[in-house]
């Protein structure tokens, strides 16, 4: 196992496109790091730069105290998890797990001996003799996965893994993979653009956007103090609502300026008519089982700005009905106009 | 099938008339006693005689062109596979500068009219002292058939994803092995498909051996049975019992690889 650092790393193509502005990254050893954001955002090519698949324009790359940064994807001992999982077609399902272990010249008694432990462990050894043409999605994910785990590398390289796998197998294998990661204790750097999974699986979550890193934190720390508007807006669902501050001046306290004042449909409580912040009309109710989902529109009729609010599933909540909404006040964020989170106490004095 | 009706079964029909007619044709004659060939055509099989092909071999030693042409076709064939391969991978995969232009020189070199370059080719060989050799003749028909194999395998390599590669190459392949142990194998209807044609092409070309051999101990079999032709007489069964001869290699690889050509011709054209 091994730490993985970046060092203001860039990547230029030739056509002008920048998928990455010196990225700082600090990965330690064991650590689960997930890098999430939008497509495009320049997570693949980051992941695709510590592979070694791609090479930086400028800046270093180290597993563990080794600069790797122009050394070929063969020498670099990490095995990578792809998002079409890039099985072998033409070998079984055996010579798949053990191709990475032969091309490293291990010995004959190790690959079955590590093969044989992949396989069980991930319920493999009735299919070992099947091409990957004969496998379901979900048993194609486990050889790939297997494929990673034979070698014992010292960095798991994951691309979006999750993404070809139904909604019901998705959240199998997440948990799979997290067992998977404290068993191992190895360090995982994952690519995701769900921020779900992101939040799920994450030691550490680094959001990018455009090449940049916009912040790296705990999943929760994400949740609670978001960097900047881009970040509160991505992590968490549904997503944050974001006002004119103007809206709720003299009704709340706020820092002052043009700001905009960010709530989570969490932190929105649905009261009777003038017992809360502001009224709002009800414009949609979606059940989800556990809760409800509202869209409301502030001010009272159809043209005012929407608000999402979640509530208890027994609260009785009418479409084109006039209700009170009451923000908690411990729970609101403010953004300044370039978007960036302005501190401000977030309890009345 | 019903509803389109009777009509393209009949077009179907005529067309494989007549394309197997001459060599049904051909056939029959190459069985026929040299006199009855004069007497008027016949379709019918009738009195067939095994004369011209025991004279093949007895009076024209007719397997010096056979050896001549398998040898060259063959070695065409596995340099151009082996080099054209490697060549066509570089093509698809890797990224380097003036790739579209070398792409297209490999093209426009493969569409030079053969009559246009058979003298300056005749000179260069003649001062490398190859004519009248094997290489003589493989290396002018690496500049045609190489084209031909680097267009094919590039579009073949190209559909293959390159995932594939990279995950072998972050399990410890150097590219080399990744493309030997990965992408040869997948590429094996390509591969066959352009063995196929290379051969068939070498196999029967006729300018550059006519003009690159000197005599008989040389000869491929299309410049043999071209020269069968005597000052005063056309031994037609002779020459079509050896057109039979020449056109068995190629029947027989066609058929047995029939599956694998379609698939490597119309790889791309559908996803699948």
């Amino acid at each position: 196992m091994a730490s993985v650092q970046l060092e203001q790393v860039r990547k230029v193509y030739p056509n002008g496109h920048i998928a990455a502005h010196g990225l700082d990254l600090e990965i330690p050893d064991g650590e689960f790091m997930v890098l999430v954001g939008p497509s495009g955002c320049g997570k693949s090519t980051a992941l695709r730069m510590i592979a070694g698949l791609e090479t930086p324009t400028g800046g270093r790359i180290l597993i563990g105290d080794r600069d790797v940064t122009t050394v070929p994807p063969q020498d670099r001992d990490i095995a990578m998890v792809f998002q079409s999982y890039a099985l072998y077609p033409h070998m079984t399902v055996r010579e798949n797990l053990a191709f990475g272990l032969r091309m490293r010249g291990a010995r004959q008694e190790t690959i079955d001996r590590r093969v044989e432990e992949a396989s069980r462990a991930l319920a493999l050894e009735p299919m070992l003799g099947r091409k990957p043409a004969q496998l379901s999605g979900g048993q194609r994910q486990r050889v790939a996965l297997g494929r990673a785990i034979v070698r014992e590398p010292k960095v798991f390289l994951f691309d979006e893994p999750l993404s070809n796998l139904d909604a019901k197998l998705r959240v199998e294998t997440r948990a799979e993979l997290a067992r998977l990661h404290r068993r191992l204790g190895a360090t995982v750097i994952y690519v995701t653009h769900d921020q779900e999974e992101a939040m799920t699986l994450g030691s550490r979550v680094a959001v990018m956007r455009d090449g940049y890193l916009q912040q790296v934190a705990p999943p929760m720390e994400l949740y609670r103090r978001p960097a900047n508007q881009f970040v509160a807006g991505f992590v968490g669902s549904p997503a944050m609502n974001f006002l004119p501050g103007q809206l709720v001046s003299g009704l709340l306290p706020t820092p002052g300026g043009e700001l905009t004042l960010g709530i989570r449909p969490h932190d929105v409580e649905v009261v009777t008519p003038g017992a809360g912040t502001l009224d709002a009309w009800v414009d949609v109710v979606e059940p989800r089982g556990s809760e409800l989902l509202v869209y409301l529109r502030l001010g009272g009729n159809h043209a005012g700005p929407e608000l999402r609010a979640v509530t208890p599933p027994d609260l009785a909540i009418e479409p084109e009905r006039l209700v009170g909404v009451r923000f908690d006040r411990e729970r609101l964020h403010w953004f300044d106009e370039e978007g960036g989170s302005v501190d401000f106490p977030r309890t009345l004095p | 099938m019903s509803r389109r009706g009777w009509w393209p079964s009949v077009v179907l029909g005529l067309l494989v008339v007549a394309s197997a007619f001459p060599l049904y044709w051909a056939l029959l004659a190459s069985f026929t006693p040299e006199a009855r060939l004069f007497q008027g055509p016949s379709l019918l099989p009738s009195d067939l005689v095994l004369e011209h092909y025991r004279a093949l071999f007895t009076q024209r030693n007719f397997w010096i062109p056979i050896r001549n042409s398998l040898i060259v076709a063959g070695s065409t064939t596995a340099f151009c596979v082996a080099v054209g391969a490697l060549c066509a991978y570089a093509l698809a995969r890797l990224e380097f500068r003036g790739k579209s232009l070398l792409l297209g020189f490999i093209l426009a070199v493969g569409m030079f009219p053969q009559i246009s370059v058979v003298s300056p080719l005749y000179m260069l060989l003649r001062s490398l002292h190859l004519i009248n050799t094997y290489p003589g003749l493989v290396l002018p028909y690496l500049t045609f058939a190489m084209p031909l194999t680097v267009w094919l395998l590039v579009g073949f390599f190209r559909q293959l994803p390159a995932e594939l590669e990279e995950a072998a190459m972050v399990d410890g392949a150097s590219r080399l092995r990744a493309f030997w142990e990965v992408i040869v194998p997948l590429a094996v209807p390509g591969l066959a498909t352009t063995a196929i044609l290379t051969f068939v092409y070498s196999w029967n070309e006729f300018l550059f051996a006519l003009s690159f051999t000197l005599g008989p101990d040389r000869q491929t079999v299309p410049v043999a049975i071209a020269l069968f032709r005597g000052m005063y007489q056309v031994p037609w069964g002779q020459i079509l019992a050896a057109a039979v001869i020449a056109t068995l290699p190629v029947t027989l690889l066609v058929l047995a690889f029939q599956r694998r050509i379609v698939q490597g011709l119309t790889a791309g054209a559908v996803k699948g």
